[in-house]
């Protein structure tokens, strides 16, 4: 896996932020609150924006960067969930990372959004599509085969009940649908991941 | 020796602003108080930035206790004293504890000039768990 440049990786991430916008919403209207695909949208746009300053950092910075972003402009509990994913990445990750440094990092960051959410895998959230990516990557999956996982993973929350979050008021009710911090996620994994295969 | 400060967050200004309208008329204004509410966007909701903001308008050198309504406020306060850092970060304390009550009591506690652990206890009194 080559590195592909950062900005590169910033630009990849807020496009498909971006173009899933309405859809990310949609899934949110169904048991959450409604404003998922907005609030991404404006907290990637933002990171977007400052795409050079963030690219010319060190990678820690950078990932602090733009979880430092994300907290301030997502808003919602997305804001600092998403935003302690890159912010505990940039606490581990440092230099040019290989497939090792990224695995043991990407614990750390579950860890992290896990602690932060109170939560676990297996209760509808964005750590049911996070979890299989750090399995993927540790078993030394393609970035496509990673992705694919991604993808899996979200869909499989349709069939979770949610246990943590505005979802888990409905209860049973909120199985059915997917869930849209585990959508977003995988968004996500599959535009990092693309982008490290093209370049 | 100053007051412990209070912090109230919710996701509507108004229950936080009424909150603190509360606190001042049955505690008094000795106590360094802030509130915030609403997403920053006009919508229901709470913003770190601005948490981190009303922790910087009732820091006291003893301490800062905050009350939250529900999951989303606490996620987002324990991020805001994530975010201040350290060493001030070690005397915030998100308390577990009913918003109304919580920021009565605690406020009350503090007045009194008790410390960041008593206050926090005396909120934690008013939960279930």
């Amino acid at each position: 896996m080559a590195a592909p440049d950062f900005s590169q990786l910033i630009a990849a991430t807020a496009d498909t932020i971006a173009a899933h916008a309405d859809e990310l919403t949609a899934l949110d209207q169904a048991i959450g609150d409604g404003d998922h695909g907005l609030n991404m949208k404006r907290g990637f746009d933002a990171v977007r924006a400052e795409k050079a300053a963030i690219a010319a950092k060190p990678l820690p910075d950078a990932l602090k960067a733009i979880g430092t972003k994300l907290v301030m402009t997502v808003g919602g509990a997305s804001g600092p969930l998403f935003g302690t994913l890159f912010m505990a990445l940039g606490k581990e990750l440092s230099g040019t990372p290989d497939r090792a440094a990224l695995t043991a990092a990407l614990g750390k960051a579950i860890e992290a959004v896990s602690a932060r959410g109170k939560s676990q895998p297996g209760q509808k959230t964005m750590l049911d599509v996070l979890q299989p990516v750090y399995e993927a990557l540790a078993q030394g999956k393609t970035a496509g085969a990673i992705a694919d996982a991604a993808d899996r993973a979200a869909e499989a929350t349709v069939q979770m009940k949610a246990l943590r979050g505005r979802a888990s008021f409905l209860g049973e009710r909120s199985i059915g649908h997917m869930d849209a911090g585990a959508r977003s996620t995988a968004l996500l994994v599959r535009a990092v991941a693309e982008a490290i295969e093209g370049s | 020796m100053s007051n412990v400060g209070i912090v109230i967050v919710s996701h509507s200004p108004l229950v936080a602003e009424g909150t603190a309208d509360m606190v001042r008329q049955m505690v008094g204004d000795e106590v360094p108080l802030a509130w915030c509410g609403g997403n920053g966007h006009g919508g229901l909701g709470t913003s770190v930035e601005a948490i981190m903001g009303a922790i910087e308008k009732a820091w006291s050198e003893a301490g800062v206790a905050i009350l939250v309504d529900l999951g989303g406020a606490e996620t987002n306060s324990e991020m805001a004293v994530e975010m201040i850092g350290e060493p001030r970060s070690r005397r915030i304390v998100v308390c577990n504890a009913p918003i109304v009550e919580g920021a009565v009591m605690a406020a009350t506690e503090s007045s009194g000039g008790a410390s960041l652990k008593e206050v926090v206890a005396t909120a934690h009194e008013l939960s279930p768990s």
